[in-house]
């Protein structure tokens, strides 16, 4: 009934604009990643040496903000989980007409750029804001804390940034269970609790497993909300990968390191969504 | 090659037709004629083919071997849209994004007609849904729903109509209605159509013919009645109605009668009602054929000495009861509550009889529970 | 007291609900709050307030140009990626060839790369072959990332359509090309115009990938973080407001007409 050929017609112009822009990219830069100085040459010129230390060297200089980016984006895929679940829940099982006007409020805050969000959140942690004197005022933090400029900040910039990301597939899949197999566990003598954990929590796994993807893969790569929100103490990989790009022009370094941090997260995945059980995400 | 297709008119043949999906065979080898002007049913539990061979007439599936032909043309190869075939689907596949006017003009418009206002109004009347054409699908009911799928097929006048389980979404009193009412269409348009249904009160109800499917293959074919009474198989007397198929052994010959020992006790069945292949049988009686007596009441015909109640349901207009045979096997008796009588109790030794003629033999190899163990009423998507 | 904790009790999932909505919408009403801000250059600190901001958006030096941009960049990448990512998702979604897992995992694998691997990459390309960053790299890159959304939602949109409507219509004598254009497309368009609305979003608030590929190019959020340090113009939490408030009312009229189509 079909022609051959049609798919592979829908698929050509599609898969080549990848193939050429995301492929030979990663190709090139993987070339990039083993480029050594040239002797005596101009800033930023660079050619093939196929010096694989430079991987070790990356890694090895820069393996606290390493860390930092892999912690900061767990808390903050965990956080992003925590605040999420619940009011996916809400929306799916409590939202009645509403639903589809809440849907629409997870969303809305997108169209106000994030950059825009961030900084306001910086204003109204800041020490103009109102919101650390009065903290200070009621004794809840000593005169020299601060909100901004620390790992806290970092991490609930995230937090906040991603929460979108993470609450949409959680309520896609929360919203596809059938609300009498909650009843039905009620019924077989399970507590609210034994509920959630043996019945609906296994029902919306995969809507977990998408929203920390969806999470924890753009915060690991993440360097605005450190720039904004952070100090030269919480600089993560991609601050790193930024600086050594536009500041530095050690463009080895940074494609190294961009490798490293690429293979770091496809593992983590891999492992992840193995363990998670969720076969096909796409 | 298109308009021949479109043009061609009577009766469907379909000559040794197999498909096959894999190692996985859905239709087998089967031929058939449906001729035209009839309302046909193919009749089989679920994954017996019958979906696929409706499924290939209408040309969405191709078989893997054979021909199919209307009247004198060809359509094995055709697609779809080039045959004068339309579909009433199972739950109806209306366009969702249309209105109901839309929806029923859509076959009229893909035909290059212009003018489509007076057939699909036509064809509203004719389903009694006039004040519904600028609804949306949605907002049907159900049974609104399967009307306008109907009409929209039939506005086509197509030279044949198919109808992938039809009423199987609607309740149970609305699709007895529809029943009576598709085959007044039926007489009222003349089309051809073919029924592909589970349900066997459904196609007995609707059709002049109905083709027993089961594994692929045609097991029986006849009308509504000769398949009743007259089953040759365990499958279809199993699957059309209930039977007591009580083993035996054709002990002789009587005139136009054989003479069968059944555990000692010798009952007669027309020759020409016996399809067992050698001495081995199975005697078939349906259950509402049974007549009960107790042991001093004089009883004539067929004869069963040594029975013994079992079990004892009222249902209203009959008893069905449950009588223990001396040689271990229940048999299942429909008494119609019309004569005044007591009704028999658990315990009571009875005896049982059956007028000759209603006795039908089956091949004493077969599986004496083939068909029974799907339940009529089962709603499963096949295939 | 009893009846205040059990209301309490039932009610906490709504509660929560509103907390966490309230959450979420903080900076934007901090944002819009100080849109009237009577600031002068930094918008820091409560001035007072003025419409003059929202009666000139543009006053503040290059935010308009850097708007303008990013509407551009933001049309052409979506109108790209939809074109792309629909015939991808109608390949992977209709049809059955070889190569199909090869063709998910490359549709998977730009989702699974953090953004400033792919800016980062697309960029050392870009000067190998000597392409100087700037507008059409912005869009190219624009694309890349947007193409997979595209394909997933409208990959999903077509699970969802009952192959028996398509039957029905070839059924009723529509050809492939007539099933097509009658049935499948109107029945998936609203999954391709959902897609559209999330890769113009996506490329309109992107900040990494664009930085590394539009050279001197300012877009707004580029705008926003290169002026942070000096003081964000509440020109620009006019404009941020502004879009936010028009992406709501499109959303909702889409909804609304979306709900008046299946009801009339």
């Amino acid at each position: 009934m079909k022609k051959i050929s049609t798919p592979y017609l829908l698929l050509i112009p599609g898969m080549g604009f990848l193939f050429t822009f995301f492929l030979l990219p990663l190709f090139n830069l993987a070339q990039t990643s083993t480029q050594t100085a040239v002797g005596g040459g101009d800033t930023g010129q660079y050619e093939q040496t196929f010096r694989f230390q430079n991987y070790v060297d990356a890694f090895v200089e820069n393996k606290e903000q390493f860390g930092r980016s892999f912690l900061y984006a767990t808390i903050a895929t965990v956080l992003a989980l925590a605040i999420a679940y619940p009011l996916a829940y809400a929306i799916a099982f409590k939202g009645g007409k509403l639903k589809n006007l809440m849907l629409v409020l997870v969303v809305a805050p997108f169209f106000t750029s994030f950059l825009l969000r961030t900084i306001a959140w910086k204003q109204i942690l800041g020490e103009e804001g109102f919101v650390v004197p009065t903290l200070r005022n009621l004794h809840i933090i000593s005169q020299s804390t601060t909100l901004t400029s620390s790992a806290f900040a970092v991490v609930a910039g995230m937090t906040y940034n991603f929460l979108p990301f993470m609450t949409l597939p959680l309520y896609a899949s929360i919203d596809r269970i059938d609300p009498r197999t909650l009843e039905a566990s009620g019924d077989l003598y399970a507590n609210g609790f034994t509920t959630f954990r043996k019945v609906t929590l296994p029902l919306s796994m995969p809507g977990v497993v998408a929203g920390t993807l969806l999470t924890f893969i753009p915060a690991a790569g993440d360097y605005v909300n450190a720039a904004i929100l952070g100090s030269p103490q919480t600089k993560m990989l991609g601050n790193v990968i930024e600086s050594r790009y536009f500041k530095i022009v050690d463009y080895p370094t940074a494609a190294a390191l961009s490798f490293t941090l690429m293979a770091a997260i496809l593992v983590l995945v891999t492992i992840y969504v193995r363990k998670a059980g969720t076969e096909e995400l796409v | 090659m298109s308009d021949i297709a479109k043009a061609a008119r009577g009766d469907l043949k379909l000559s040794h037709i197999t498909k096959s999906y894999g190692d996985f065979t859905a239709v087998n080898d089967l031929s058939l004629v449906i001729p035209e002007g009839s309302f046909f049913a193919l009749l089989g539990p679920s994954g017996c083919g019958k979906t696929t061979t409706l499924r290939m007439i209408a040309g969405l599936e191709e078989p893997t071997q054979g021909t199919i032909s209307l009247g004198a043309t060809d359509i094995t190869d055709t697609k779809p849209y080039q045959r004068p075939i339309n579909t009433v689907f199972q739950n109806y596949a209306l366009f969702p994004h249309l209105t109901i006017f839309e929806n029923i003009a859509f076959g009229l418009r893909r035909r290059g007609i212009k003018d489509v206002d007076d057939a699909v109004n036509k064809a509203l009347d004719l389903v009694e849904l006039p004040h519904l054409a600028q609804r949306k699908p949605t907002q049907l009911s159900g049974g609104q729903q399967q009307r306008i799928a109907l009409a929209r097929a039939i506005v086509n006048r197509p030279a044949l109509l198919l109808l992938d389980e039809p009423l199987g979404a609607l309740d149970l009193k609305l699709r007895r209605q529809m029943q009576i009412e598709l085959k007044w269409i039926q007489k009222e348009v003349g089309i051809t159509f073919v029924h592909v249904t589970h349900d066997q009160e459904e196609a007995m109800t609707m059709a002049d013919t109905i083709a027993v499917m089961n594994e692929g293959q045609i097991e029986q074919m006849g009308s509504p009645a000769d398949l009743y009474d007259n089953p040759e198989t365990a499958f279809v007397a199993n699957f059309l109605g209930q039977s007591n198929l009580i083993k035996g052994t054709v002990a002789g010959n009587d005139g136009a009668n054989q003479i069968i020992d059944l555990f000692g006790q010798k009952i007669s069945l027309q020759k020409d009602r016996s399809h067992a292949v050698d001495n081995s049988i199975y005697a078939g009686i349906r259950p509402e054929k049974f007549r009960i007596s107790r042991l001093e009441t004089a009883t004539s015909g067929n004869i069963l000495t040594g029975g013994k109640i079992e079990d004892v349901s009222y249902i209203g207009v009959s008893t069905q009861y449950q009588v223990l045979m001396p040689w271990g096997q229940e048999l299942m008796v429909f008494e119609q509550n019309d004569d005044g009588v007591a009704p028999f109790s658990v315990g009571e030794p009875v005896n049982i009889s059956w007028e000759p003629i209603f006795t039908f033999g089956l091949r004493g190899d077969e599986d004496a529970e083939a068909g029974t163990e799907v339940s009529p009423d089962e709603d499963l998507d096949e295939e | 007291m009893k009846q205040i904790s059990r209301w309490f009790q039932r009610n906490l999932i709504r509660i929560y609900a509103v907390v966490a909505f309230t959450y979420l919408f903080i900076p934007v009403a901090y944002t819009f709050a100080f849109s009237f801000n009577d600031s002068g250059k930094s918008n820091l600190v409560w001035k007072g307030f003025t419409f003059a901001n929202w009666q000139n958006p543009c006053g503040a030096p290059e935010v308009c140009s850097a708007l303008g941009n990013s509407i551009k960049i933001g049309f052409l990448a979506t109108l790209f990626s939809t074109i792309l990512g629909t015939m991808i998702a109608f390949a992977l979604g209709r049809h059955k060839f070889k190569g199909r897992s090869t063709t998910n995992l490359l549709i998977f694998l730009p989702m699974a790369t953090p953004e400033i691997v792919l800016g980062a990459s697309l960029l050392s390309l870009f000067l190998v072959f000597k392409i100087n960053p700037g507008f059409w790299p912005t869009v190219i890159a624009h694309v890349l990332f947007c193409i997979s959304f595209v394909v997933v939602t409208v990959k999903a949109r077509i699970a969802s359509l009952d192959p028996r409507l398509e039957q029905a219509a070839m059924d009723l004598y529509a050809n492939e090309r007539e099933t097509f254009r009658r049935v499948t497309l109107p029945l998936v368009a609203p999954g391709i115009a959902a897609a559209a609305l999330l890769a113009f979003s996506l490329s309109f608030d992107d900040f990494i990938i664009t930085n590394f590929n539009s050279g001197t190019m300012t877009t707004f959020p580029k705008f926003i973080y290169t002026s942070a340090a000096r003081g964000i113009p509440a020109q620009a939490n006019v404009i941020g407001s502004a879009m936010f408030f028009l992406a709501l009312a499109i959303v909702i009229i889409g909804q609304f007409v979306g709900r008046k189509r299946k009801v009339s």
